[in-house]
């Protein structure tokens, strides 16, 4: 081809004939991309939507029998054939909110850390550590939950949680401390999504405009200052698209959940009592369910865990938006 | 995030080989290597270390290959009702709503027993515990609440018992183990057996939820307290305390594939000739047995349409319940009590072999 159109004269280069023609070629290219790139487009949501008619279908015995009562009631029994997942989703909730409580600070300062602060020879190492936090397989968290964090959430941490700081005169650290707990689970869950959390908001730091950074020192800013009022506003829906990763992955995580939240299907304000999540009510019981109502609530579970997740990333977006909105006003 | 996608995907593949080859072995359809695999079954894990081994003496033996996927009794029951493998197991019996939306009647062959061992994690106490299983419901209902409850304390003169809290630690998914400790506590009370009942899940009145026999073990194991009960062969294996556990005749007795295997003994003795075998032998009379031991089962279609498969099956379900039984007590199952073995193997005649009706 360079060959080819090198031995063309100026002219035969610049003649309309050959314009035309490459532009038409161009044309029929441009046609098959569109073509292909629109059926890929089209695939995923499509996808979406046949994931979600399944699962309505699998799900429709228990959802049309229990009707809202399968969201509100908190009575699980197999035998007796009565399902509610009240506390199920109430523990899926709960543990992704303490999750993304611990977790967001933490990746935010990370973040801000190696993009902003670290010497550079420093941010490769750190942040490949950070990131090798997403390559640690669930269940090597369940176990390092068990062994490490269990018994160091029942001994030192909780006393002091309760004690020390007399927090055990509130409902959320009440109770019996017996480390399985919803606690548990929201610190596990917080160490899964911190890496999800901080590689995206890290990448956004660092896409932030030098001139913005220097338009702030010009001005007189502290490093402190210039990071808080010009980088961060600049980059702030990106790191709430960081946040959304992060809770998406806490929403629907299973393994390790289930190895420390105690799967107990009760609705308890204390942080220290077990818990259940809907992710872990499916692991439980699916291979043993053998009737078609109790597979069916299991689906049913199976969309609301679906319906939540759709609906949170919603709001999500919907924040995102508003924040983006208001700062350009 | 560009380098997160990195780490992921270096982890992806290094995980890959490995999962492929899982994949093949374990999702390709029976059908598609005909020519490798004879049979194929599903169902109960409990059962699993001995029936691996049996269907790799048995294929060494006669060249028979058999495919096994242990993905639970549930499992097991769902995908024989779906006619999608050629024998099911499970360690409890299928109900007669189960067999009724199956293909077919459906035959349960006892293999060999399991007993479920209460375990605890009372470090004060040295000395092995007695329980009975009124007090075992009380504790697993929340109306026992210390180890130093005078019921405890009545059963154990002269063990110093300590003032703990009990933590109770059951199993949070479902389990065939699940299923043949609450047939027990039913068995033994009144108000168990009204609620929560008997089951694979049950709504557990008081406690923690653990998945798996290692997820039971290792909860009681960590919390000074705990109590709960797994599989015997898993409690053995790993060294776990149990309790004696007073049974019909008034004995506490251990935990033992001897202890399951008299439990059976007595309940086969008194069988009527035209039993189904859907038998629960907790709570056994007879002053060996032990009160919570239970069969595991296989499941077959009385009736089977291919002739060859069906030899096959019956074939190797009679070389089971003769020689296979032999090797039971190596792996800590309990073997069926001889009379039995040999009734169920005049039983393998009951199945019809071809289409009609």
């Amino acid at each position: 081809m360079t060959d080819a159109s090198a031995r063309l004269s100026a002219k035969q280069w610049f003649s309309a004939e050959r314009i035309a023609e490459s532009l038409k070629a161009a044309r029929y290219g441009d046609r098959a991309y569109t073509a292909v790139t629109t059926a890929f487009a089209v695939l995923i949501p499509l996808l979406l939507l046949l994931i979600a008619i399944s699962i309505t279908i699998a799900a429709w015995p228990a959802l049309s029998q229990f009707g809202w009562s399968f969201i509100t009631q908190s009575e699980w029994n197999v035998g007796a054939g009565k399902f509610g997942a009240a506390p199920a989703i109430y523990g899926t909730l709960v543990s992704s909110a303490v999750a993304l409580i611990i977790a967001t600070p933490l990746a935010l300062g990370v973040s801000i850390f190696l993009s902003e602060i670290a010497p550079k020879w420093l941010r490769q190492p750190v942040g490949f550590l950070v990131d090798l936090l997403a390559a640690i397989p669930s269940v090597v968290y369940g176990l390092w939950g068990v062994f490490v964090l269990i018994p160091l959430l029942r001994d030192p941490v909780g006393p002091f949680l309760s004690d020390t700081l007399h927090l055990g005169k509130t409902p959320l650290f009440s109770g019996p401390n017996y480390g399985y707990s919803m606690l548990a689970a929201g610190i596990i869950l917080a160490i899964m999504i911190l890496p999800f959390i901080s590689a995206v908001t890290r990448e956004v730091l660092l896409a932030v405009p030098r001139s913005q950074r220097e338009a702030a020192l010009a001005l007189g800013a502290t490093r402190w200052e210039m990071i808080r009022d010009a980088v961060i506003p600049y980059a702030r829906s990106g790191i709430i698209g960081g946040i959304i990763l992060g809770l998406g992955r806490a929403l629907g995580e299973t393994m390790a959940v289930t190895m420390l939240i105690g799967n107990r299907p009760e609705i308890s304000a204390s942080l220290f009592a077990p818990g259940y999540t809907m992710a872990s009510l499916i692991a439980n019981e699916f291979s043993e369910a053998t009737s078609d109502l109790h597979v069916s609530a299991l689906m049913a579970v199976g969309a609301v865990l679906f319906a939540v997740t759709l609906i949170v990333n919603a709001l999500a977006r919907w924040l995102v938006w508003r924040v983006t909105r208001a700062s350009r006003r | 995030m560009k380098r997160l996608a990195l780490v992921v995907l270096a982890v992806g593949v290094a995980c890959s080989p490995d999962q492929s080859k899982n994949g093949t072995s374990s999702a390709t359809p029976a059908a598609q290597r005909s020519g490798s695999v004879d049979l194929t079954g599903a169902g109960a894990t409990f059962p699993y270390p001995l029936y691996s081994k049996w269907f790799a003496d048995y294929a060494a033996k006669t060249g028979v290959k058999i495919n096994y996927q242990s993905i639970g009794s549930g499992g097991g029951i769902r995908q024989l009702s779906e006619g999608t493998v050629d024998f099911g197991a499970s360690d409890s019996p299928m109900s007669d709503d189960e067999i009724s939306k199956a293909k077919g009647p459906v035959l349960h062959f006892p293999t060999v027993l399991g007993a479920v061992a209460v375990t605890y994690n009372v470090p004060e106490v040295t000395a092995q515990l007695k329980l009975t299983g009124p007090v075992l419901a009380d504790i697993f209902t929340g109306k026992i609440k210390k180890w130093n409850d005078a019921q405890i304390a009545t059963l154990n003169a002269g063990v110093k018992l300590p003032s703990t809290d009990i933590l109770v630690v059951h199993r949070s998914d479902g389990s065939g183990t699940t299923f043949v400790f609450t047939d027990y506590l039913s068995s033994v009370s009144k108000t168990w057996a009204v609620s929560p009942g008997r089951g694979k899940e049950v709504p557990w009145p008081v406690g923690l939820g653990g998945k798996g026999n290692e997820g039971v073990a290792g909860q009681i194991k960590q919390t000074p307290g705990g109590i709960g009960y797994v599989e015997l062969a898993y409690a053995k294996q790993n060294n776990l305390p149990f309790a004696l556990i007073q049974n019909a005749a008034g004995k506490f007795v251990a935990p033992s594939s001897a202890g399951a295997t008299a439990a059976a003994a007595s309940v086969a003795a008194k069988l009527p000739a035209n039993t189904d075998y859907r038998l629960s032998i907790v709570n056994a009379a007879g002053a060996d047995a032990y009160p919570i031991s239970s069969f595991t089962w296989i499941l077959v279609y009385e009736q089977q349409a291919d002739s060859v498969k069906a030899k096959k099956l019956i074939d190797f379900l009679r070389w089971a319940l003769a020689d296979g039984e032999s090797q039971a007590t190596s792996l800590d199952y309990a073997p069926l009590p001889a009379s039995m073995s040999t009734q169920l193997q005049a039983r393998l005649n009951t199945i019809k072999i071809g289409t009609t009706k």
